[in-house]
């Protein structure tokens, strides 16, 4: 007779003592904390930072046996330099990918269209440095949701060959279109920061221009702000809550078309603002970005292709791997750095498939 | 199994109420096959009202027709208000709530965000308050809050589901198999939980299960699905005490 047992009143819970009923919940409340707090240090995020960390120390001293403090420090510098850029064009990439599935290939050419409108602004409108780029920003995020609305929205969100076709094809209207537009002489870009030839400070008798620091303090702050952004505000927990589960997240309600229009916004803009920092160094072209998009794609798949924090450390160490294997490894020199920096990624692919960061494919089933 | 008089939950409160959703020539196809011809019902505010079937006989893809997450026709009335043609989004906004099988929860969000996204329709910024209801409701989920939800049990992620459909204050809730993969005792757990609720919050619900016996002790009203159609329709007691129907979902 099943009935009857499953029409508990609410009644018999309460029956027992109630204080050494409350006494115990404390207790395993308290355990629960303890489990947790423990799992969370022990998650393989430190694990991992706690190996690079090794290696990176382990090939510091050597670096500075070989061949000196000057040397290495300047190349870390330089290194730096580049890892923050790529770190910033990585985190556009995994914003998108997080949020669709799908690696946006056009990411490197919208960057690069919105540095070439920065450079419009600056030197033939005579825009003061940051207030171009700030405006280039918006107009690529205004660009980056144009785009989505009209030429991603359109396809089935789980199609993602289809829609990886339509970003491959971007990527070559926006080349084109900018070769018509501004034809391929290198130009010089301006810096939004301190740029004089005396603009520097030596470290270990190593040169760092400011110009270096303004780069890293910018991506940091970006970084800062997507953070926030994504954490604080109900955009972005909407944006995360798609990015989790697309089905559920129009069942609490979240129009899901504008939610990923607002990652396209965003991911334009932060690209835009990477190839702003980058054109001073590379000059521009119209494929100016082509290299460092591929160095993006290492960074952001070596980091977890879902993780904001992946992408970060990813570019960063790719920049570092490039400008350290070129230094010290005579054979690599300038030739193989690019090559040097993949055969990272295919070897830590082979060890983590997901990233260093990323979220390992395991469903319930 | 004869004297069985279940304990007539708030009969007496419910079915008296507004509809809170009507259904009308209901079709839905998936593609070329159509899944369901025609249904007709209604469910009144404060009622529970449960759809029986077997597997492959329309249940899920009801409550997806109702949220318009696939090719319909036929009306859909939200508390007075149309929605079929609507996007998903929009009838969630009618004040329909759907907690889907398999739960459905974010798994990469913590368990306070999930409830947090619950809430993306409100405009009120009172959300604390019923996050905290719903903890006290169901204390796994407190002790819980910041973990992720894709490492919480299934029942755990059963009870988020449901209070994080709750937190969108829904007019009308839709639970698909409530039950589906979990042990017994929790699911008995969580159906007195779910008539707590409609008791005490006056939440509406529509319920499809195959436990049949656990669903009618919550339920006001039943209706029987088969290959698409509505085969059967009473209160729970008549359905209870329907041979049919006996034989078929309670298995005696």
């Amino acid at each position: 007779m099943s009935t009857s047992g499953t029409d508990t009143s609410p009644g018999t819970e309460t029956n027992g003592s109630s204080q050494s009923e409350a006494n115990r919940e404390a207790a395993n409340s308290a355990i629960s904390k303890g489990y947790e707090a423990l799992e969370r240090f022990g998650t393989e995020r430190w694990r991992n930072l706690g190996i690079l960390a090794a290696l990176l120390i382990a090939f510091s001293i050597w670096a500075i046996a070989t061949d000196g403090l000057q040397l290495f420090v300047q190349r870390t510098a330089d290194g730096l330099n580049n890892g923050f850029i790529y770190a910033a064009m990585a985190l556009s990439l995994v914003l998108i990918y997080k949020a669709t599935g799908v690696v946006n290939f056009a990411q490197g050419n919208m960057a690069m269209f919105g540095t070439f409108i920065a450079y419009v602004l600056i030197v033939e409108h005579s825009f003061p440095v940051w207030l171009g780029v700030l405006v280039a920003m918006a107009l690529s995020a205004l660009g980056g949701a144009i785009i989505e609305r009209l030429f991603i929205r359109p396809f089935d969100p789980t199609n993602h060959l289809a829609i990886t076709i339509v970003t491959l094809a971007w990527f070559i209207i926006l080349g084109a279109l900018a070769g018509l537009i501004w034809a391929y002489d290198p130009r010089a870009f301006p810096t939004p920061f301190p740029g004089g030839v005396n603009d520097k400070f030596q470290l270990f008798g190593a040169t760092v221009r400011y110009a270096n620091i303004g780069i890293w303090l910018t991506v940091l702050g970006t970084l800062l702000v997507v953070n926030l952004l994504l954490k604080r505000t109900k955009i972005g927990l909407a944006f995360r809550s798609v990015s989790s589960n697309l089905e559920s997240s129009r069942l609490v309600g979240i129009h899901t078309g504008r939610t990923l229009q607002f990652g396209w916004a965003l991911a334009a803009a932060v690209g835009t603002l990477a190839g702003c920092l980058i054109a001073r160094t590379t000059f521009l072209t119209p494929s100016f970005m082509g290299t460092v998009l591929i160095y993006s794609f290492a960074a952001a798949t070596l980091g977890g292709l879902d993780s904001v924090a992946g992408a970060i450390v990813g570019g960063i160490l790719i920049g570092l791997v490039e400008t350290m294997a070129g230094g010290y490894i005579d054979f690599i020199g300038g030739q193989l750095a690019l090559a040097t920096a993949l055969a990272v990624i295919v070897g830590i692919l082979l060890v983590k498939p997901s990233g260093l960061f990323g979220t390992k494919q395991i469903e319930r089933v | 199994m004869s004297t069985a008089t279940p304990a007539s939950p708030a009969n007496a409160s419910a079915g008296t109420g507004t509809m809170v959703l009507e259904v009308r020539d209901l079709y839905a196809s998936y593609g070329p096959v159509k899944v369901l011809h025609g249904l007709n019902f209604s469910v009144r505010e404060g009622e529970v009202v449960v759809i029986l079937g077997a597997n492959g006989a329309g249940k899920t893809t009801t409550l997806r027709a109702i949220c318009q997450m696939i090719n319909t026709e036929g009306t859909v009335v939200v508390a007075g208000k149309r929605v079929d043609g609507k996007s998903t989004p929009e009838v969630v906004r009618a004040g329909v709530a759907h907690v889907p099988q398999g739960r459905g929860t974010f798994n990469d969000l913590t368990v306070e965000e999930n409830l947090e996204a619950g809430a993306f329709i409100r405009k009120d910024k009172d959300l604390k308050k019923d996050i905290d209801r719903w903890f006290s409701v169901f204390p796994r989920l407190g002790e819980r809050r910041n973990q992720i939800a894709g490492s919480l049990s299934g029942g755990e992620q059963q009870m988020l589901a449901v209070s994080r459909a709750l937190m969108g204050r829904p007019k009308l809730l839709l639970l698909d198999e409530p039950s589906l993969g979990l042990a017994p005792l929790i699911v008995q757990d969580l159906f007195r939980r779910l008539g707590d609720i409609n008791k005490q919050e006056g939440v509406t619900m529509l319920v499809v299960e195959q436990n049949a016996n656990l669903a009618f002790n919550i339920a006001n009203h039943a209706y029987v699905l088969e290959a698409g159609q509505i085969v059967l329709s009473g209160s729970s007691e008549e359905l209870r005490n329907d041979d049919a129907v006996r034989r078929a979902y309670l298995g005696y």
